[in-house]
């Protein structure tokens, strides 16, 4: 069966593979075309039937607001990118070497939080956040401010529910790279006088860092093309390539801008792939 | 490595910490949902299981509810019938055109689901199928064959390949070969991935919320555009449902197959 050329084969590999194609090509291939398409339309509906033009992009790049979304963007996905990563290397760090029994349930735990829907999430955090939310009650109850403080509706509420958000990702896959990490190492480094700090440094970091790296990617590109989250926490208030892309084309219903953000959005995550790759050659060399 | 008996505190407390913080908006959904006020606070003024009862009593998210459910089943088996063809023909066959089939279903992986939600509203319109149960199930389709094509395919290459090939030898036909002997084999890689199409379907948002509006709205678009307008606990008790659903799965997947062999 593996690779006779019995007569027929062709005949199973095609039936074989035209489901799958056929399904991809409408459900992957299809709307990536069209959407390119539609970047380069006169239409106000994207359509092929108008003619190509680069007034979307035009649009896009000369109108300092989408400059101002494009930093925005970056600045989120930096910033939740950072944070989910210091945050979550301590308990990446905790799971791979703790010998405790219960290792299997806690690892469970950090994952747990990726099988509820990321609205459910933040919803979560609305309530912990919110002007009358966990956070502001109790300190108002303990007579610690009169005035709620601003947590959410704004940059950093979406930013705190974004790190939460990601941050199973960011375990996962530290716990996946983290499978270089020894600790007969760490004994014969201590044994030849390296202090804790010492050891961490020259020896855990080094070695935890593929892992670090493909986290922080991981959780950058994630961060840069939500939307759900910057929207609801945001409350309007906070603009990323997420929003604008779903307001464009849902709200506005100007197909052809939300196409050109889109693509700007794919070449942002292309190119944020592509240095992840060589930097990751660059460290294994 | 001996370590100060201070250290070890300050690094258990900083783990508890970071779990708490991990953990927080999930343990604070299952408290508010039994708060009796109708409007969003903390904490809870006092418990019942009111909302949870409002829930239940809501056409709208029991609507959505049933909605995403035969969604997530058709998408489910789809998906996972369409990803074994696929991973049949990628481990047990040569041909002109693999490398390109092997990019193609790793491809969806990084696309983000706002780009693709955007390119689904043109193609979907063209068609007719906005707003339908086909466009919805089709654009599901396309995020869950990748991961279908990738649990399916590693059960079928620890499949040991003498079995199929003393049965072909002895003079069965291939389509007999697959459903009496590899099926049978590879049966917990497509529950597995049959179970993580339905879970990515059932909480896909993103996307959903390009391309439905009323007649096919989701249980996860409903919850959005409630949010968009209103936090009241309603909210959280439909959530720890949602939740204990998830949980369920997981844990039937596990006793059947064990989580391991799954992801």
């Amino acid at each position: 069966m593996t690779t006779s050329d019995r007569k027929g084969n062709r005949g199973i590999l095609l039936l074989l593979l035209l489901p799958g194609l056929l399904a991809l090509g409408v459900s992957f291939v299809a709307p990536l075309l069209w959407l390119l398409r539609a970047s380069f339309s006169t239409s106000a509906l994207g359509g092929a039937d108008g003619s190509w033009t680069l007034a979307n992009y035009a649009d896009v790049v000369l109108d300092p607001f989408y400059w101002r979304v494009a930093g925005n963007t970056l600045n989120y996905g930096l910033t939740v990118a950072a944070f989910a990563v210091v945050l979550s290397y301590p308990i990446a760090l905790f799971l791979a070497r703790t010998t405790s029994r219960w290792r299997g349930v806690l690892t469970a735990l950090a994952i747990a939080p990726l099988l509820t829907s990321g609205v459910v999430r933040t919803y979560g955090w609305m309530v912990i956040l919110g002007d009358q939310g966990v956070i502001n009650g109790t300190l108002q109850a303990l007579s610690l401010i009169q005035t709620p403080i601003r947590l959410s509706n704004n940059f950093l509420g979406a930013t705190i529910a974004m790190i939460e958000i990601l941050m199973p990702y960011a375990i996962l896959a530290m716990l996946s790279g983290f499978g270089r990490l020894n600790t007969q190492l760490e004994e014969a480094a201590a044994m030849l006088g390296a202090n804790r700090l010492k050891v961490f440094w020259r020896i855990i970091l080094p070695l935890s860092l593929p892992g670090v790296i493909t986290a922080a990617l991981l959780v950058f590109v994630l961060a840069i093309s939500g939307f759900v989250t910057p929207r609801l926490m945001g409350g309007g208030r906070v603009f990323v390539l997420g929003t604008e892309v779903f307001q464009e084309a849902t709200v506005t219903l100007n197909l052809p801008l939300a196409a050109a953000l889109a693509m700007l959005l794919l070449v942002l995550f292309s190119s944020v792939i592509v240095i992840y790759r060589r930097a990751l050659r660059a460290l294994e060399a | 490595m001996e370590t100060s008996l201070p250290a070890k505190f300050a690094w258990r407390l900083l783990i508890g910490l970071l779990y708490v913080f991990l953990l927080a908006p999930i343990i604070i959904v299952f408290v508010v949902s039994f708060d009796t006020r109708q409007y969003l606070a903390f904490p809870p003024e006092s418990l019942s299981f009111g909302s949870y009862v409002k829930v239940f009593q809501n056409a709208d998210f029991i609507s959505a509810f049933w909605r995403s459910l035969l969604i997530g089943a058709i998408v489910g088996l789809g998906a996972v019938t369409v990803g074994t063809l696929i991973s049949l023909a990628l481990t047990r066959y040569r041909f002109r055109g693999e490398g390109a089939v092997n990019f193609l279903v790793i491809a969806p992986f990084i696309v983000p689901n706002i780009v693709l939600g955007v390119g689904l509203v043109l193609v979907l319109a063209g068609f007719g199928l906005l707003d339908t149960y086909p466009g919805i199930v089709l654009a599901h389709l396309g995020i869950t064959i990748p991961y279908t094509v990738r649990t399916v395919s590693m059960s079928l290459m620890s499949v040991d390949r003498r079995v199929e090939e003393a049965a072909l030898v002895h003079g069965a036909s291939p389509f007999n070969v697959f459903w009496r002997i590899t099926l049978p084999l590879i049966r917990p890689g497509i529950i597995a991935g049959g179970v993580i199409a339905f879970l990515i379907s059932f909480d896909e948002t993103t996307i959903s919320l390009f391309i439905v509006s009323v007649r096919s709205s989701t249980l996860p678009t409903e919850i959005y555009r409630y949010l968009e307008y209103s936090t009241d606990p309603q909210i959280a008790a439909l959530s720890v449902v949602l939740i204990l659903i998830s949980v369920a799965v997981v844990i039937v997947l596990e006793r059947l197959i064990g989580l391991r062999k799954a992801v």
